[in-house]
């Protein structure tokens, strides 16, 4: 059973690059031209009137009315009573979350006593607790804001932990050696080091932070956008709805730009 | 500043209660400005003296002691890592800066000594960059400004060329060379790379496989300065050929164990 030999040609054979197709093409336009067509085609199947406009109303009825709630101010102040809310909540939770992942990351007491207690709470869909901050807090914006401020600590108190148990050890023993003590360390290599992670979390954060805010806008409000939208969809405005979910879109696209930014500002080490 | 190893010796236990015992009995002491390289095979324990001299890790038995004026502004030691261990969120600048920071001094003085070790280390025109910017040798002169700039009473240097190409490598040993003719600290350098420790030392201390034991200390009578034309020297390279003897048959068993 051997096996018959290759037998060898006189050829010319020239390397091919293998990994070739691995390279991936860049479509700078395509992106911008599809949008734009998948809009004209929304437009156009909405003229046809082969959709009811309650159900999908076309794109350009959309903007105009969006442009009615800029003109009568209506919108701005459904945007900021949201924003105010997320805010509050947001700058809570971070600094809490910072302050806690750091006792736990750092200190053996804490750990042991936090940990199992974030690991308890930390699944509950925060959602589920709104009634019952509801209940301690009233309807009014404190108990917006503590649902708020619950679903982004639990991202920004995990990463943070995290950041802190994988601080480069090497860091702390080179901070000792130049005479650091513990509290200067905290200040001078553990904050830096998880800068990263905080602006991670932050980014996490600002996602939960939206959803909680139509959340809770929903359940109890006389304002904002999740307020917004759930009387246009029982009023069947079908368009200032759309509205509402446009600024939800621009909302997030516009804090994902401002993170980025302020991460480049804080985090200059890093390209 | 006479600084004494006084009989340490440590014992690693794991979390199943397995003991590995790294160093045995290790006695030697060091003079004011001497240059004492620690050289052995890989895994003899090398690092962990070094960082029980640093006071960053705990012997298990023996201890290391001071001799002579003490002040509290002064260090004892201060460590220049394999791995640079730059703060990557600090400029060349102010990675210089950071013991003198935490010693209180001024601004103004801090600035002074900072330049100072700048020059010394050939570093001016890199002040305001970050570490990711540099190249392996230029960061390893960082850690040995930072390490300066701190003013210990001992330097402590472990493998800090083991990171960087062979060609670097070289050049920065007699860049060190120059760096200590100029300084003269008291120096304790551990190293696997015996030229490297007999171009350096004033004395080698030869450790034995683990547990890292002492098998010899050598005294290096070659002149100071030292520069390149040395390496050829044949008083040079039996200093090299006496200790890669002491060393050869360790390292090949440690080989074989780890391997």
């Amino acid at each position: 059973m051997r096996r018959e030999i290759d037998p060898l040609r006189v050829e010319k054979a020239i390397v091919q690059d293998k990994t070739h197709f691995l390279q991936m093409k860049e479509h700078p336009w395509l992106s911008l031209i599809s949008f734009i067509a998948i809009l004209l085609f929304w437009e156009w199947v909405s003229r046809m009137a082969w959709v009811p406009p309650l159900f999908l109303p076309a794109p350009s009825s959309i903007l105009s009315e969006g442009w009615i709630m800029v003109k009568t101010g209506i919108i701005f102040k459904h945007i900021l009573a949201s924003l105010n809310r997320i805010l509050w909540g947001f700058v809570i939770a971070c600094s809490l979350g910072i302050l806690v992942g750091i006792l736990i990351g750092f200190f053996s007491i804490p750990e042991a006593v936090g940990n199992p207690i974030i690991a308890a709470t930390f699944p509950i869909p925060k959602i589920a607790i709104l009634p019952l901050l509801i209940l301690w807090l009233g309807i009014g914006e404190s108990s917006k804001v503590a649902v708020i401020a619950l679903g982004v600590f639990f991202p920004m108190v995990i990463n943070v932990y995290t950041g802190v148990k994988n601080v480069d050890p090497l860091l702390i023993k080179a901070a000792l050696s130049l005479g650091s003590n513990r509290t200067r360390i905290i200040r001078k290599v553990i904050l830096p080091s998880i800068l990263p992670m905080i602006f991670a979390g932050m980014k996490l954060g600002i996602g939960i932070a939206l959803l909680l805010v139509v959340a809770a806008e929903m359940v109890a409000a006389d304002a904002g956008i999740g307020f917004m939208i759930l009387t246009t969809a029982d009023l069947m405005q079908t368009q200032k709805l759309m509205v509402g979910l446009i600024i939800l879109s621009l909302l997030g696209i516009f804090f994902n730009w401002l993170f980025q930014k302020l991460e480049r500002l804080f985090i200059p080490w890093k390209q | 500043m006479k600084v004494l190893i006084d009989h340490i010796s440590k014992i690693y236990r794991d979390r199943r209660g397995e003991s590995t015992e790294a160093l045995r009995d290790i006695h030697f002491s060091m003079e004011e400005k001497e240059f004492v390289v620690v050289v052995g095979p890989s895994g003899c324990g090398k690092s962990t003296l070094l960082n029980i001299i640093a006071g960053l890790l705990s012997s298990t038995s023996g201890q290391v002691i001071f001799e002579g004026p003490q002040t509290d502004s002064k260090p004892h030691t201060a460590v220049v890592f394999q791995d640079f261990a730059l703060f990557p969120w600090r400029t060349v600048l102010k990675n210089i800066v950071y013991g003198l920071e935490e010693r209180g001094i001024k601004w103004q003085e801090q600035l002074e000594i900072a330049r100072r070790y700048i020059a010394l280390v050939g570093l001016q025109g890199f002040e305001n960059k970050y570490p990711h910017q540099l190249s392996g040798g230029m960061k390893q002169r960082v850690s040995i400004a930072r390490a300066l700039a701190n003013d210990p009473m001992l330097l402590l240097m472990d493998e800090p060329f083991s990171a960087l190409d062979a060609q670097t490598r070289t050049l920065m040993q007699y860049e060190l060379s120059r760096i200590w003719e100029e300084t003269h600290k008291s120096l304790l350098y551990i190293t696997h790379n015996i030229q490297e420790a007999v171009f350096l030392g004033d004395r080698v201390v030869v450790l034995s496989r683990r547990p890292g034991r002492i098998l010899d200390i050598i005294k290096i009578e070659l002149p100071r300065p030292r520069s390149e034309a040395l390496t050829l020297e044949r008083r040079y390279l039996e200093y090299v050929d006496a200790i890669w003897a002491h060393i050869k048959k360790q390292a090949k068993d440690a080989m074989e164990e780890i391997g």
